[in-house]
């Protein structure tokens, strides 16, 4: 029986020729993550543990993005317990601000993850790195700690489903709309302690960016992680960002899945997720109602890198957003920000009345950046529509593309680019 | 091991980490001050009833979302003496483990037990009774790795301790 490519991973990180699904294993870890949220549990629980330090300086990204630059006194005290620690620590990847961004858009600029990698972070959406061909998960603070201190995990070995992608995504079609519709097909809970595989000859139509969108977002169908397979495309964007080596795990001819799905691309359209689940989708076609809102987010880990700043910009491009509508946008890092500016997209975004953040999770969680009031509506880039999630529990977020987000912007209700005068 | 026993407090599917401690507390990161809002966005009247020793019942993927480690805190912080549910959501299980938060998968008993119902849950056997329905039910016991970390209550432990 052969396995899969997050079972190889997972078994050259054990020191062992071959794993199983349902195996305990012990694997090496090549990255431990977290931010101003889930750093300071951990740095505490680091210091009931008889360890000297970190296992490696090197090994230890900490990024505080979540309510950076501080929201408000307590936030600050995190902030402050987090660059303390990195000080401590020679942490040599802390992110200050000015330099911080988003983490899931920011590690892979920086090249700190690539292919064949074992990354856990304390954060839900480390899954992200699984487009470079890398295994990552999120884990909370304790393995964190536990992580930083052994940079060893446990894992139980996932079994997978396949995602056998085929053809091309038509304009307005991105990433985020191929994942909305795979949470839609199988549920929050269809990829429950499991591997998320996408491969195919559709996977080569994806840009990088629809890829992290995707693998971002595994997390919303509960799987444990979400795996590309690496071709060209992903190995010019490592050799662009990074100077680690890298190695190409694939899936044996033989692995075994327990469940594969074809996905035509060319057959999506825009989907969007209402209220209050990410699998309660519907495709733009399929809205009957007008659904007036109120706001729109157009950034986060999910959708906040170049390629989603340059699809709302040439939605937004002489076009304004619905009088009395806030339009927030918030490049995921200061690369991207700076891109975006150098290409003009910060001046289309200003021009539209949109208005432009530094990076910030702030208004996914509902930290700060744009919370939402009682009965408001939100259609946002972002990842999670839970109850409460982005302000009051009676507020309602509509999940949605950055091309169905701009375009919503301009409509003042539920849109998408091409109903657009 | 010992044993749990309280009063039932029941909810449905894909009780996510949001609505258990929502973010707009988690600048910080204390116990006590996470207890005071836990289950918040749910069930806003939970932290004015429920006691020392309480139990969560729940249906399918129990703490989805988040991997804040915030929620199994709050939740134990705030007296619950065991959560059991249909399924739980993957790091919301590691948490729990890791914290030394007793959490048991059982569909039987997920789907059977009534919100008010006094239950007893045995962590060595993991079987669990329905004291008011007259009612047990087998629940999935913890593969030995994860039986050790919780023996040493919580991942720190066990890692002091050489494993």
């Amino acid at each position: 029986m052969g396995m899969t490519m997050t079972q190889k991973i997972l078994a050259a990180h054990a020191g062992l020729d071959r794993v199983e699904a349902g195996q305990l294993i012990e694997a090496d870890l090549d990255l431990v993550l977290g931010n101003d949220i889930t750093s300071p549990v951990a740095i505490k629980e680091m210091e009931k543990m008889k360890v000297d330090g970190v296992f490696d300086r090197d090994k230890i990204a900490l990024v505080p993005d979540h309510f950076v630059p501080n929201k408000d006194i307590k936030s600050a005290e995190h902030c402050k317990c987090v660059r303390e620690f990195a000080y401590r620590n020679k942490i040599t990847n802390y992110f200050e601000v000015g330099e911080m961004g988003i983490e899931h858009a920011l590690l892979p600029e920086k090249g700190l993850t690539v292919a064949g990698d074992v990354i856990i972070g304390a954060d839900s959406h480390t899954c992200t790195y699984g487009a470079l061909g890398a295994f990552s998960t999120g884990v909370g603070s304790t393995d964190m700690a536990a992580g930083m201190a052994t940079g060893k995990a446990w894992f139980k070995v996932p079994s997978a489903i396949k995602f056998n992608l085929v053809g091309k995504p038509a304009e307005w079609v991105s990433g985020k709309d191929v994942i909305l519709h795979i949470i839609g097909m199988i549920g929050v809970d269809g990829a429950l302690y499991k591997s998320m595989e996408f491969v195919g000859e559709g996977v080569a139509n994806l840009t990088m960016d629809d890829r992290f969108t995707i693998a971002n977002m595994a997390i919303e169908a509960g799987g444990k992680n979400g795996i590309f397979p690496v071709d060209e495309l992903a190995i010019a964007y490592m050799k662009e960002h990074s100077d680690r080596p890298y190695t190409v795990y694939e899936a044996d001819e033989d692995a075994v899945y327990d469940e594969e799905y074809t996905i035509d691309l060319s057959a999506l359209r825009p989907t969007i997720a209402f209220p209050h689940l990410p699998e309660n989708t519907k495709t733009i076609d399929e809205i009957k109602e007008d659904i007036a809102i109120d706001q729109v987010v157009i950034g986060s880990c999910t959708n906040g890198r170049i390629d989603d700043m340059r699809t709302a910009a040439k939605v937004l491009k002489g076009r304004h957003v619905a009088k009395g509508l806030r339009c927030i946008v918030i490049p995921a890092t200061q690369a991207v920000y700076l891109q975006a500016m150098e290409e003009g997209l910060l001046k289309i975004f200003v021009e539209a009345g949109a208005v432009v953040s530094t990076p910030t999770c702030g208004p996914c969680l509902g930290g700060y950046m744009g919370i939402l009031a009682q009965g408001e509506r939100c259609v946002s880039t972002t990842n999670r529509n839970f109850v409460g999630r982005m302000g009051h529990v009676e507020s309602e977020i509509y999940l949605a593309s950055p091309a169905v987000a701009a375009a919503s912007a301009v409509a003042g209700r539920i849109s998408c680019p091409c109903r657009l005068n | 091991m010992k044993a749990a026993k309280g009063t039932v407090f029941k909810y449905g599917d894909n009780v996510d980490t949001d609505v258990i401690i929502p973010a707009r507390y988690l600048n910080s990161s204390d116990p006590a001050e996470l207890a005071a809002h836990c289950m918040e966005d749910i069930d806003s009247g939970f932290v004015g009833k429920v006691q020392k020793g309480d139990i969560i019942v729940a249906t399918k993927n129990f703490g989805c979302g988040s991997s804040r480690e915030h929620a199994p805190i709050a939740i134990k912080a705030a007296g619950v003496s065991c959560v059991i549910a249909e399924t739980f959501a993957r790091i919301f299980y590691r948490n729990a483990i890791n914290i030394g938060l007793p959490i048991v998968e059982c569909p039987e008993a997920a789907a059977e037990i009534d919100a008010g119902d006094t239950v007893e849950v045995n962590f060595d056997t993991g079987v669990i009774t329905d004291v008011t329905k007259g009612t047990t039910y087998q629940g999935q016991a913890f593969p030995e790795f994860m039986q050790k970390i919780i023996a040493a209550e919580g991942l720190v432990n066990y890692i002091n301790h050489g494993k």
